[in-house]
């Protein structure tokens, strides 16, 4: 009797795997590709070498997630990102993609048309629901691995996440340009790398390190680091912090894990002039 | 006739002392507010069960150099000015508040 093997693979970010499967094995290649260095398993007709994650074993898919792959031409780009809870499940739609994830049974399912941008902010949504409960976040920024301790620069658009990361050293290992990935676990902070790039439209390194401090960025004359008070670096990583739903309990935990974030790392000001002598600030 | 003010914080916010600073975020709105000192004696103290004027009178003019009349109207001012944003419930009623919210399953 033959079987039909339907194409899926395995997205890890933050120690997270996720199974994503479509019946276009073209898309789960393109994935695939999009998502390098991030891929722990694959099944797509095509071999694409996975990320053995550190050598370590993989662990298994703690979400599925079904694609649905609607025709070209059926989005609406005018719809704005709305995300809620409604009967136990979360329901995310926006002008080119609908979703719902239900928590309970580890199940979800995406209409989106052929492209890897869709995933990517179902992806950051249910990566950014999932921090919440553990004290974690995504929050606009860059970051990166220096001695073995990572350093976060935290800004609006055009605040110079992606001219840090153009001027990190060679020494220092790029997480990401656009959008970094903090978890917190037995009370410590880390950066972990993610593949959600900006301009720089390179995927950060597969790696994670405890969070030496979060750099609010200011573009200047001179180089310089200026201490910022507790309810001033609450502001302003609430400021940076993703944030899609809308929901009561989900605002406080997000609140919630701002502030305790802020009680064990410190958070200042870099202001910087666009040059490289920045990164002999950050040591 | 009962003119007596009663204020509630509401169910929907987070809030924390961070330094000297209350901080109060509106979980409908995501909006961060911060309240100077003598508010925060005021949200203190918004159990919906005291009256407006007896916190005004115990709390605040025991703790700040100010007369009953002033304070309480900065008082009635900050309250309603909270109460548009949806941190503070007002009623001529003491004010009983179900803690109880939607309950989210990550």
């Amino acid at each position: 009797m033959a079987a039909t093997q339907r194409s899926s693979l395995v997205v890890e970010i933050g120690g997270l795997p996720i199974r994503l499967h479509c019946d276009d094995p073209a898309f789960i290649r393109l994935l695939s590709e999009r998502y390098q260095g991030y891929v722990t398993s694959y099944s797509g007709g095509l071999q694409v070498p996975a990320r053995p994650a550190g050598g370590e074993p993989t662990p298994a898919p703690s979400f599925d997630f079904e694609i649905e792959l609607a025709p070209p031409g059926t989005e609406s780009g005018d719809d704005d990102l709305t995300v809620t809870w409604d009967s136990g499940r979360w329901l995310m739609q926006r002008g080119d993609f609908r979703a719902e994830w239900n928590p309970s049974t580890a199940r979800g399912r995406i209409e989106q048309t052929i492209n890897p941008y869709s995933l990517d902010s179902v992806l950051r949504i249910v990566h950014t629901l999932l921090l919440a409960r553990k004290g974690g976040f995504l929050i606009h920024s860059s970051s990166a691995i220096r001695n073995g301790r990572a350093f976060l620069f935290s800004g609006v658009s055009g605040a110079g996440k992606t001219t840090m990361a153009r001027l990190a050293p060679p020494d220092a290992t790029l997480l990401t340009d656009e959008i970094s990935y903090v978890t917190r676990q037995d009370g410590r902070y880390d950066a972990v790398g993610t593949p959600f790039f900006g301009e720089l439209a390179r995927v950060g390194e597969n790696e994670r390190a405890p969070i030496e401090c979060v750099y609010l960025l200011a573009k200047g004359s001179e180089n310089k680091i200026e201490p910022i008070d507790a309810a001033g670096a609450v502001r302003g990583l609430l400021g940076n912090i993703l944030f899609f739903a809308r929901d009561p309990e989900f605002v406080k935990l997000v609140f919630d894990a701002a502030v305790g974030f802020v009680s064990r790392v410190p958070v200042r000001r870099l202001t910087f002039a666009p040059d490289a002598r920045v990164w002999e600030l950050i040591q | 006739m009962n003119d007596k003010r009663y204020v509630s914080r509401s169910t929907a916010i987070a809030a924390r002392v961070l330094g000297d600073e209350m901080m109060v975020m509106s979980a409908t709105t995501s909006t961060l507010f911060t309240l100077d000192e003598v508010a925060t004696v005021i949200w203190e103290a918004a159990d919906g069960a005291t009256p407006l004027d007896e916190i005004v009178t115990n709390k605040v003019c025991a703790q700040f150099d100010i007369t009953p009349e002033v304070a309480l109207k900065d008082a009635e001012v900050l309250v309603e000015q909270l109460a548009e944003h949806g941190l503070l419930l007002l009623s001529d009623q003491p004010i009983l508040q179900s803690s109880a919210s939607p309950k989210v399953n990550l």
